[in-house]
């Protein structure tokens, strides 16, 4: 039994923040959760799906995000409590579906929890969720700590239900993928029978047609919902305020930017001066217990992730308020105290609030850190990502990379969302010229593609995950297909959805929760469009590329080639070695050799090294992945390969 | 509570491991917070990992504390201790949150950047690696943990080989029984005893 069920009422456990999502959400009593994986919110719908046979729920690894949500809204119109989980760009895709079921209501409780990534830790955007939640008009909950990531979740539910809409509790990276003592509540029984109510009258919400229309009177419900949110956040445990009764300065705060105020306000020794207002419901904020806060102090700062959306709502408040509070002076994003872009820090909010109380900071003294940085420049060569060792895609980006480079028509390939991400860097030959969105790639070839009759005559690739493919490319390549768009899709069928840790896609035997189910055949979907397809092994560079350079020379509408490899990491591959490599010192010309280090200069794995001194290159043991691919790249036959 | 506190040098106590996506630093810092957590520790983590699998650095924050409001960032300057799994991410780490007081705990096992296996950058000597860490360190223990997991059949053994160094330096309240009650709950039973030998090997590497 996972250690996620395990433990009584009152018991401490050191959990991610992913992990007492999770929990809040058992506790509750979710039945059923779903979502689509996304760094950094992946853990949560993977810990549910490992006490899915202890706790009765239905857990699933949707489609995307808009499958997702509309999976978990589904229960709750069956009356189930039900959990829907993506990261930050995930809102965007279930978006559409979200301003709808904003409209409709709900029925049992239902709670949204998207986890934002500020500073892009791993994504390729600072996107936000918040602003969903007013733009649909949803209430928002913030946690500002592990635990409270554990009781908002259970508390969203109650509050659905109170007002039968959707709720939204917003999680940041440094919540998620980080740890704090949480102390375990209790687990409700489990066996909630589903049942779907709706031959009653057409305007009730719990047994009528579950609509978004007539659209003026469900969106005046929406706002009355809204309104009641505010009444009941006026009361909410989950905002507080720490600090003397008539503060310089009120910090207002929410989520991670609250335990980087509290560090930033001991470490300035600006207790006394100082006080912090921990805002945990931040949409809609309720007016009186923020009023009451505004009147304690003159001088205002807000910290917040990333773009002033608390600052703007206060700020509204308080133009609202000023005849009665008076005019404050506001500091926050706006004018720079505190940067709109990146993540915050300790550090940053130290700056911002340095700067508002006139206090000077060094952290350590200017020697020590002139050194520091000295020894660093020279001692710390900057260390870019890389594909794993023995990563496929760094043989598939070696075959596209080459193929553009023989076909001399100035090719390029359209990227998309996924470890191959990264081929717009070194390691990947710097092969991606657009990256956006999931499914981008394909859809941006498509344009591409049309671009024929005005002059365009470069070959037009684009790359795509097998998880990808599923998510978003099926339309770009329906649309490329339908009007004959000139391209070559590659998809990268590394049989999971690798980067955030193999959660199984519809291409795939299993399902989250373990399930042996129906595959979807990627080849037969693409030829079921009428599209030529073709396949290889991306560890045979020869046969990968012969077949590339056919394909991006055909003139007959959208062409796809699916390279398949395993992930390194897959529990198939990891720790086992197809081959055990070896270079042959004597044969190996390193820098005199016509490849002038070919393998280590341009190909680059991490399981190469070139030795300095020998003048010859390496294998590093401990490294690499034996995937013999670079034995294909010498020239000389030094790098030699013997199956294991 | 105070039995605990008697043996932390600060409240909080600062400290980052550090190293390159999958040595396992990610699987240290939990053992860690786990084992001071068992002596009424509150614990905060905070840890990178959408590079962890991809040769990028990582780091994790783990901070031991009678406070349990703490940052899962760690202040500039404001580390006490570093255990670095390879030698260069330990300066990296020291630029940022190093300071005159800081105690360092290094695996000299290098692993090469993409921009050193190519030769745009250059990768230190050993010697000098230690002399920069020493000058900016209060403390620095250097030791080959990567050749000690690979003597004993896997490199995978590193971070405990040096969870156990760790607990030799003094630095921290980490008594092999606790290792012991720790690791117990988080590896399948057949691999403690293996876990066991490496935390020993550890200590041994310190200690003689």
């Amino acid at each position: 039994m996972s250690y996620l069920v395990q433990g009584k009422k009152g018991e401490q456990r050191l959990f991610m923040g992913n992990e007492a999502i999770a929990r809040g959400a058992l506790e509750a009593g979710i039945s059923v959760a779903a979502g689509y994986p996304g760094t950094p919110s992946s853990e949560i719908i993977e810990n549910l799906a490992k006490v899915s046979k202890d706790r009765h729920l239905y857990v699933e690894w949707s489609v995307n995000e808009k499958v997702a949500l509309e999976v978990a809204a589904a229960a709750s119109f069956a009356g189930l409590r039900a959990l829907c989980v993506m990261k930050q760009n995930g809102v965007n895709v279930a978006s559409d579906f979200l301003l709808h079921l904003a409209g409709s209501g709900t029925r049992a409780g239902l709670v949204l929890v998207p986890c934002d990534d500020p500073g892009a830790l791993s994504s390729v955007n600072e996107g936000e969720s918040r602003h969903f939640a007013r733009l649909v008009e949803i209430p928002l909950l913030e946690p500002g700590n592990f635990q409270e990531a554990k009781e908002m979740v259970r508390y969203a539910f109650t509050l659905s239900e109170e007002l039968r809409t959707l709720v939204m509790v917003r999680s940041v990276t440094r919540l998620s993928h980080a740890s704090g003592n949480v102390t375990l509540g209790e687990l409700p029984p489990t066996g909630s029978k589903a049942y779907f109510k709706h031959d009653g009258f057409i305007l009730d919400q719990m047994e009528g047609a579950v609509i978004s229309s007539p659209v003026e009177y469900k969106h005046t419900l929406q706002q009355e919902r809204v309104q009641k949110a505010a009444e009941l956040f006026e009361e909410s445990p989950f905002n507080t305020y720490s600090g003397p009764p008539d503060p310089e300065v009120l910090l207002i705060t929410s989520s991670a930017c609250n335990l980087y105020s509290k560090e930033a306000v001991r470490l300035l020794q600006a207790e006394s001066r100082v006080g912090i207002l921990k805002m945990g419901t931040t949409w809609p904020l309720p007016p009186r217990f923020v009023e009451r806060h505004l009147r304690m102090a003159d001088t205002i700062l807000i910290v917040e992730e990333v773009l002033p959306f608390l600052e703007e709502s206060v700020k509204i408040l308080a133009a609202e308020l000023a005849p009665t509070i008076g005019v404050k002076t506001f500091y926050g994003k706006r004018d720079g105290a505190i940067p709109a872009t990146g993540e915050m820090n300790p550090d940053r909010v130290i700056q911002g609030l340095a700067r508002v109380l006139g206090i000077d900071y060094q952290p350590v003294s200017e020697g020590y850190a002139q050194k520091a940085l000295e020894s660093a420049f020279f001692g710390a060569p900057e260390r870019d990502l890389t594909f794993c060792p023995g990563c496929p895609h760094r043989a598939s980006f070696w075959s596209i990379h080459n193929a553009l480079q023989l076909d001399h028509r100035q090719g390029f390939v359209c990227g998309d969302i996924g470890c191959y991400s990264l081929a717009m860097r070194p390691t990947g030959y710097e092969t991606l010229k657009t990256l956006h969105a999931m499914g981008s790639g394909t859809g941006v070839a498509s344009g591409f593609g049309m671009l024929r009759e005005f002059g365009l005559d470069q070959p037009v690739l684009a790359v795509s995950g097998d998880s990808t493919f599923f998510h978003a490319v099926m339309p770009a390549l329906a649309n490329a297909a339908h009007h004959g768009a000139n391209i070559t899709v590659v998809v990268l069928d590394n049989s999971g959805t690798a980067m955030t840790g193999f959660q199984p896609h519809p291409g795939l035997t299993v399902d989250a929760e373990g399930n042996t189910v129906q595959a979807l055949d990627i080849r037969r979907i693409c030829e079921a469009m009428g599209v030529e397809v073709r396949q290889c092994d991306p560890f045979d560079l020869a046969a990968t590329q012969a077949t590339l350079l056919e394909l991006i020379s055909s003139r007959q509408g959208p062409n796809v080639l699916i390279l398949k490899q395993l992930c390194a990491l897959s529990p198939e591959r990891k720790g086992k070695r197809m081959f055990n490599m070896h270079i042959d010192e004597t044969i190996c010309l390193g820098e005199n050799c016509g490849c002038n280090r070919l393998c280590t200069r341009v190909f680059k794995c991490p399981g190469l090294i070139w030795d300095k001194a020998k003048r010859v290159s390496r294998i590093d043991d401990v490294i690499c992945a034996g995937c013999g691919v670079c034995a294909s790249i010498c020239p000389a036959g030094a790098i030699q390969k013997e199956a294991v | 509570m105070n039995g605990s506190m008697t043996a932390l040098a600060a409240d909080p106590y600062n400290m980052i491991i550090t190293g390159v996506g999958g040595q396992g630093n990610v699987l240290a810092s939990r053992l860690l917070g786990n084992m001071l957590m068992a002596q009424g520790l509150n614990i905060t983590i905070g840890e990178t990992f959408g590079a962890s699998q991809r040769g990028g650095s990582v780091m994790s924050h783990l901070r031991a504390s009678t406070f349990n409001d703490l940052s899962p960032q760690i202040p500039k300057g404001r580390a006490h201790l570093v255990v670095s799994l390879e030698p260069t991410e330990a300066l990296r780490v020291l630029k940022d949150y190093g300071s005159e007081q800081v105690h360092v705990l290094c695996n000299m096992r290098p692993i090469h950047a993409i921009a050193v296996i190519s030769g745009e950058a250059q990768y230190p000597e050993a010697e000098q690696l230690k002399g920069w860490i020493t000058d900016l360190s209060h403390k620095a223990w250097f030791l080959n943990a990567t050749e000690t997991a690979m003597e004993m059949g896997n490199p995978i053994f590193t971070n405990i080989i040096l969870v156990g160094a760790l607990s030799a330096t003094g630095v921290l309240p980490l008594d092999r029984d606790i290792f012991e009650a720790t690791i117990a709950r988080m590896v399948p039973s057949d691999k403690i005893a293996k876990n066991l030998e490496a935390f020993d090997r550890g200590k041994d590497l310190i200690e003689n």
